[in-house]
């Protein structure tokens, strides 16, 4: 096979106000292969590759496609250029189909978009697509639009195609589906570039990994040269122990016990069906399952956010002693009873926090109550909030700066810094290092670690198998709102719990036919 | 009777009509452009002034050409609102000020600028009344099929209007063709739903919703024209379009969306608008039942608005993006 340059990119640097995104960045790309890009959250990663793909325009250097120099000042231009991105965060009309959504843009001649979906189905038959035509995009599973995106991209012709996280939201399974493709295109003659900061997936799918640190070109290597402690020297500049430290539960004792608890979404549709489980104090009780299995709303159950159509939530008071059904009662109400929780909810700016308050009132936003005066009392919060800047390393300016303004990994940490300094005896966190980088995230992992440690209740939802194998004590599985498996965290293997994540789906879609 | 009384919800629904095609292609393409009553009024007003100059620089009214009678008032007409939209559409998009805010002042302002000029004219003629007719321009407006009348209550029904009025439905339904069915269409629905995507995919979202709102602004200025000159009979007196506006907003949630449910919606809404008339004559109704039954279409539009949030059905909603500025580096 013939490898020609794709493209190569010639000192790439891009500034965003004071905050250097790319600083001297250059690398190329070859046909007939699949490159890695490596780095850390804040690594500049999805910049570098907006810029390739019109979003943004570089301050300084060169992109050469094709041997010539480029100029790409949009989207379109990036079309011209062949060069198709597939977002994280999918750039599709929710209330179109899939063919619609693909031609969107596409200016050639008549409106057909019956002949298009023709030219659509061959495309995916070379390369092993599924589409379901008669779904719209709203209605279709994260996969299922991810393949809508990448389908886009090659109908518009793209020979160059750069994925950004795509394997964040799939299951084991369908990643293994998004990698045969992915080798089907190389092998046609594509330049694929894959952003991830998955070692594993980078040591299997890739031919080469370019490794970014804090804006800057590192370095590339063949993959078959590297393994994953060099990966992760080149990516953080020192090398880490990819080890959580993981200490046996200690003075374990009942805190929630839930018994049948069922909840229905807004439209009737079951959500949660029979849930049973204890969590104890003094460990970590990881939930795994595929994203909208029914994780939310069992958080939001113990938070008092959903109603239940059944079953009951028992809260071991260790102070009282006493009972309490936690049934039918709203975050104050919980509060009120003594029932200390503490909420790191999966949506943060939604849910957590208030993007355009300063870290300060986000603050208060926990301590409010507190205190006689009519007026709140800043001292407190602000002390607080500088704590956990100065402890979790949160990168802003200063306290006072909005939240929205600091990125995702900084928001997720001032959240986490609130929620644990409310000194709860239950700790919930949803998706606590989803966009972090490995530093932050180990802090996190050692941050539930302590709290395990010092008696509080962790339920910890998660994506990444390989941290619930290593950080919890027990894992309970959820699959379409049932739980199909509650395993022991030390003996439990990946393949194990993957099967358990989609077995009740399967029997259900079988029940039905 | 029932034959005057679909006649006249139909006069009444054109209005509407314009004004809320208008505002479903503005608000396809993510604006929400609650400036509509004043461009409405602004449109009205623009062709009073434009008809107004062209009769009183004629000898007598019989010095009038058709051709210029229409044009005038037409092109002034389409002038006055296209400026309003202009300006929304400058605040909005390029300087990304607050949709809500932007339409509330311009509606405001659109009444204003309607009563200002609808007075200062109404001072030049010296009249005992406080309006200005223009009935050499309205009677060309409001010319209808000579044949019409002959025909009976089929006759009063389809074909008694004016060009105005099936310039209106034609509207609708080239409207409703071009959002469905054409890629000028799915690209405008593209960026009200998803402004991010739809630059993504290489479509020039400003470009787009400066067309949209503008367009969209011409149209609804059109049904200020009609009421002036058609209904009113060319009768300007001041406030006299009324709510006819927020109603028109009213009825693009009514119609979810949908041109082609424009045309029905808004001759219902018309009838419901002017129930209250035909009801006295069939029972006796003292003065409050007739204010509590003239609620009758925002009661419409409430029920409406109850039962798609209920069903919560995508299609149904509104654009995803409505109300919300667009702005490519932001994250």
């Amino acid at each position: 096979m013939e490898k020609t340059p794709a493209i190569a990119l010639k000192n790439i640097t891009k500034v965003f106000g004071k905050i250097v995104a790319n600083k001297n960045v250059s690398l190329t790309v070859y046909n007939h292969e699949i490159l890695s890009i490596l780095g850390e959250n804040g690594s500049g990663k999805t910049t570098l590759m907006n810029m390739i793909s019109g979003i943004y325009h570089p301050d300084e250097g060169q992109i050469f496609i094709g041997g010539k120099e480029a100029s790409i000042q949009s989207p379109r231009d990036a079309y011209r250029y062949k060069i198709g991105m597939i977002h994280q965060h999918f750039k599709l009309v929710d209330v179109f189909g899939a063919t619609e959504n693909i031609i969107l843009g596409i200016e050639d001649g008549r409106y057909d978009p019956k002949t298009a979906q023709r030219t659509i189905m061959a495309t995916c038959e070379k390369y092993g697509f599924e589409i379901d035509f008669s779904k719209k995009i709203y209605q279709m599973s994260v996969s299922e639009k991810q393949t809508v995106e990448i389908v886009k991209a090659l109908y518009r012709g793209a020979d160059i195609l750069i994925l950004d996280e795509p394997t964040a939201v799939l299951t084991p399974q369908e990643i293994q589906k998004l990698f045969a493709v992915l080798r089907r295109m190389r092998d046609d003659g594509k330049a694929i570039i894959i952003i991830t900061h998955k070692l594993n997936e980078v040591m299997e799918i890739s031919d080469r990994v370019s490794v970014l640190r804090k804006g800057e070109y590192v370095g590339t290597i063949n993959t078959a040269e590297a393994n994953e402690s060099i990966l992760t020297e080149m990516m953080v500049g020192q090398k880490v122990s990819l080890n959580i430290e993981r200490t046996d539960p200690k003075n374990i004792e009942k805190r929630l016990v839930l018994t049948n608890v069922s909840v229905n979404s807004n439209d009737g549709r079951p959500i949660l069906k029979n849930v049973n489980f204890t969590a104890y104090a003094g460990e970590i009780l990881g939930i795994a399952g595929i994203s909208g299995s029914g994780q939310k709303e069992l958080l939001e159950s113990i938070a008092g956010l959903q109603q239940l159509r059944s079953g009951s939530i028992i809260y071991f008071n260790p102070k009282t002693g006493r009972e309490e059904d936690l049934r039918d009662k709203t975050p104050l109400q919980i509060k009120n009873l003594g029932v200390r929780l503490s909420f790191v909810p999966e949506d943060r700016l939604g849910m957590g926090l208030v993007g355009s308050m300063s870290i300060i009132d986000n603050m208060m936003l926990r301590s409010y109550r507190e205190g006689k005066s009519v007026f709140v009392r800043r001292k407190e919060p602000h002390d607080l909030a500088d704590r956990i800047i100065d402890e979790l390393q949160v990168v802003t300016p200063d306290a006072q700066t909005p939240v929205r303004r600091l990125s995702g990994g900084n928001v997720q940490k001032v959240l986490v810094g609130r929620e644990i300094a409310a000194s709860p005896t239950v700790l919930m966190v949803a998706y606590p290092v989803r966009g972090l980088d490995i530093n932050s995230s180990y802090l996190i992992y050692n941050l539930l670690t302590k709290q395990k440690e010092s008696g509080v209740a962790v339920i910890f939802v998660g994506e990444d198998l390989d941290v619930l194998t290593e950080l919890c004590d027990r894992i309970l599985v959820i699959s379409g709102g049932v739980v199909t498996g509650i395993v022991d965290g030390r003996s439990a293997t990946k393949e194990e719990l993957g099967l358990l994540m989609t077995k009740a789906k399967h029997t259900e879609e079988e029940g039905t036919k | 009777m029932i034959t005057s009384f679909i006649h006249r919800a139909v006069m009444q629904g054109i209005p509407l009509l314009y004004g809320s095609t208008g505002e479903i292609l503005t608000e396809k393409s993510g604006n929400l452009n609650l400036g509509i009553p004043g461009i409405m009024y602004v449109g009205g007003i623009s062709g009073v002034i434009g008809a107004f100059l062209y009769e009183n620089s004629l000898a007598s009214p019989a010095d009038a050409n058709a051709v210029l009678a229409i044009g005038i008032p037409l092109i002034c007409c389409l002038l006055g609102s296209l400026i309003m939209g202009m300006i929304y559409s400058f605040l909005t998009t390029t300087l990304r000020a607050n949709q809500n805010v932007t339409g509330l002042a311009l509606t405001t302002f659109g009444i204003g600028f309607g009563n200002f000029f609808g007075g200062s004219l109404i001072t030049l003629v010296e009249t005992d009344v406080p309006s200005i007719t223009l009935s050499t321009t309205s009677h060309y407006f409001s010319k209808t099929l000579p044949f019409a009348h002959k025909l009976g209550w089929f006759g009063e029904v389809f074909l008694s209007y004016s060009f105005l009025a099936y310039l209106a439905i034609i509207i609708a339904i080239v409207a409703s063709i071009i959002l469905k069915h054409s890629r000028i269409g799915l690209n405008l629905r593209a960026v009200g739903e998803n402004p991010a995507t739809a630059d993504a995919a290489g479509i020039n979202v400003s470009k787009n919703k400066y067309f949209a709102t503008c367009i969209g602004s011409m149209i609804a200025g059109l049904g200020g024209l009609y009421y002036v000159m058609d209904y009113a009979s060319g009768v300007w007196s001041n406030d006299a379009f009324g709510d006819r506006g927020w109603l028109a907003i009213a009825l693009v949630i009514f119609t979810i969306w949908q041109p082609s449910i424009a045309i029905f919606g808004s001759i219902l809404f018309g009838g419901l608008y002017i129930v209250h008339n035909y009801l006295n004559d069939v029972i006796n109704m003292t003065m409050s039942t007739q204010e509590l039954i003239k609620m009758a279409p925002y009661v419409v539009t409430l029920l409406v608005l109850i039962i798609t949030s209920m069903r919560k059905k995508r299609e149904n909603q509104p654009p995803a993006s409505l109300g919300l500025p667009y702005f490519r580096e932001e994250r």
